[in-house]
């Protein structure tokens, strides 16, 4: 039986990796993640959960420490946004090099300089070629499903990878919204017993992680990488019926809202599609076919599903809350590298919204929704690149 | 010896067994070349006790040859060897020559 609660995104999250009992947990804090470990702490206090905490002295040591623990053999959390998550970029790409699932909830916020604590996803764009899991969550709710889904599916016997569960700083981390708890006991037998795959501490059959491997075989190694994360989209697809079953909450690779007959579409992640959704209902309520695509898994990044979703819409704006500077937003060269396999394709545009926190508001959505309006009528697209909700 | 294709290699790049060191010979690393002169050794094994590597073999309290396959050059055998009335029992020549 599901249970109501209204509670924050920190804490939904931090419920979730309660309910998955995982053997040890890094916690080190870093605003807008710091209160979800916290919460979490206070549930190993209680003696709630049975995992050992890692006191550690950065994030590079959480990191570290977890690489540790889980090529020891255990179910390995932790935590982390913005300049953490940047600081634990080396290890990053050795926790995926090394197959190990570790669980990772990125409370996304801006980078510095200048400093910023607020939301957006610079943090975790930056860290989409690190060889990590990425799945994108819109509410509180949507986190914690994705979290309990994301030990599934970096856990599973064809994957071993970690996976990095993002949702959007103080919009939704420190926002208090409705949602539904799933019980302990339903959650742990979703998740399962944590399965050991080559563990360290197998000492009858001894073992080496990390050798150095250079010209006659990283090449081999990153092609087998490569392969891994090919396998992802059909284990996300079949973790996510399990789930729909458990729950009757559905997922999949991405979201479609209204989107089988729009002539215009937005693609955007996390929480201001939400807002997005209620004014692609207000043109629709003006007779204009507008959808929203919201991407769920970003990395492996379903390129042909997308491409299908999109195919016989006449214009799209692709929003960005992070910058490639010099560069096009990352979401944008995901979608037009998506369409442009397709013989007819829609008219392409990028806004950058909502850097370090900025609101993105309805009337931001009604802006870019009007300009996609004129393009797919006129067909001509006045700038490819633009930043909106900014002064001039 | 033919080497493997990725579809063969194990997961993450683990190593699946122990001791595998020895599979590596390191010895091709080596710019010099450590030459024992026996007649000048007097067994104090110091030479032994001082290698990085496993590279001197020692069989019943006896020193013996050099492992040439895992000894890398690095000269410190040859630098702490004490020698046979200042007549030093490890020389290092440069390889090649």
């Amino acid at each position: 039986m599901a249970k109501i609660v209204a509670v924050t995104g920190n804490e939904a999250v931090a419920n979730a990796l309660r309910q998955a009992s995982p053997d040890v947990c890094a916690i080190y804090p870093i605003t807008p993640q710091t209160d979800m470990m916290q919460k979490y702490a206070s549930f190993i206090a209680n003696g709630k959960v049975s995992t050992e905490p890692i006191l550690v002295e950065s994030e590079h040591s959480s990191m570290s420490a977890c690489i540790g623990a889980s090529a020891a053999g255990g179910r390995v959390i932790t935590a982390t946004s913005s300049q953490g998550l940047a600081l634990m970029w080396e290890m990053l790409h050795i926790a995926s090099g090394d197959r190990l699932p570790i669980i990772m909830p990125v409370v996304n916020r801006a980078l510095s300089a200048p400093l910023n604590i607020h939301g957006d996803h610079s943090d975790a764009m930056g860290a989409r070629d690190t060889g990590w899991i990425q799945i994108w969550s819109e509410n509180a709710q949507d986190a914690y499903d994705n979290t309990i889904q994301a030990f599934r599916i970096g856990e599973h016997m064809d994957i071993r990878l970690p996976v990095m569960v993002c949702l959007d700083g103080f919009i939704i981390s420190h926002s208090i919204e409705r949602m539904e708890y799933l019980e302990d006991a339903e959650v742990k037998n979703f998740v399962g017993e944590f399965k050991n795959f080559l563990p360290l501490l197998d000492l009858d059959k001894p073992k080496s992680y990390g050798p150095l491997i250079l010209t006659d075989y990283y090449h081999e190694y990153k092609r087998a990488q490569h392969e891994v994360m090919t396998k992802v989209k059909n284990v996300v697809l079949d973790v996510a019926k399990d789930f729909e079953k458990m729950s009757g909450r559905k997922y999949g690779l991405f979201e479609s809202y209204r989107l089988d007959d729009a002539d215009i579409a937005l693609v955007i992640l996390n929480s201001a599609a939400g807002t997005s959704k209620d004014v692609i209902d207000s043109f629709r309520n003006k007779g204009i076919k507008a959808g929203l695509l919201k991407p769920r898994l970003f990395r492996p990044f379903p390129y042909e599903e997308v491409a299908e979703a999109l195919k016989n819409t006449k214009a799209v704006c692709v929003m960005d809350r992070a910058d490639s500077f010099g560069g096009y937003g990352p979401m944008f060269m995901e979608i037009s590298s998506a369409l442009y396999q397709l013989k007819e394709k829609p008219a392409l545009i990028n806004k950058i919204y909502g850097l370090g926190g900025r609101d993105y508001m309805p009337s931001h959505a009604e802006l870019v929704l009007n300009e996609l309006n004129e393009i797919a009528s006129s067909g001509k697209i006045r700038i490819v690149k633009e930043y909106i909700g900014v002064r001039e | 010896m033919k080497q493997k294709g990725w579809k063969d290699l194990p997961p993450g790049s683990v190593v699946l067994e122990g001791g595998s060191a020895v599979n590596f010979k390191t010895g091709s690393w080596r710019a010099y070349r450590p030459i024992w002169n026996k007649e000048n050794c007097i067994q104090c094994l110091l030479c032994w006790i001082y290698c990085p590597d496993m590279a001197i073999k020692v069989k019943d309290g006896k020193r013996g040859e050099f492992d040439y396959d895992y000894c890398k050059g690095c000269g410190i055998c040859a630098l702490e060897c004490p020698g046979k009335k200042g007549k030093n029992a490890i020389e290092m020549i440069e390889e090649g020559k």
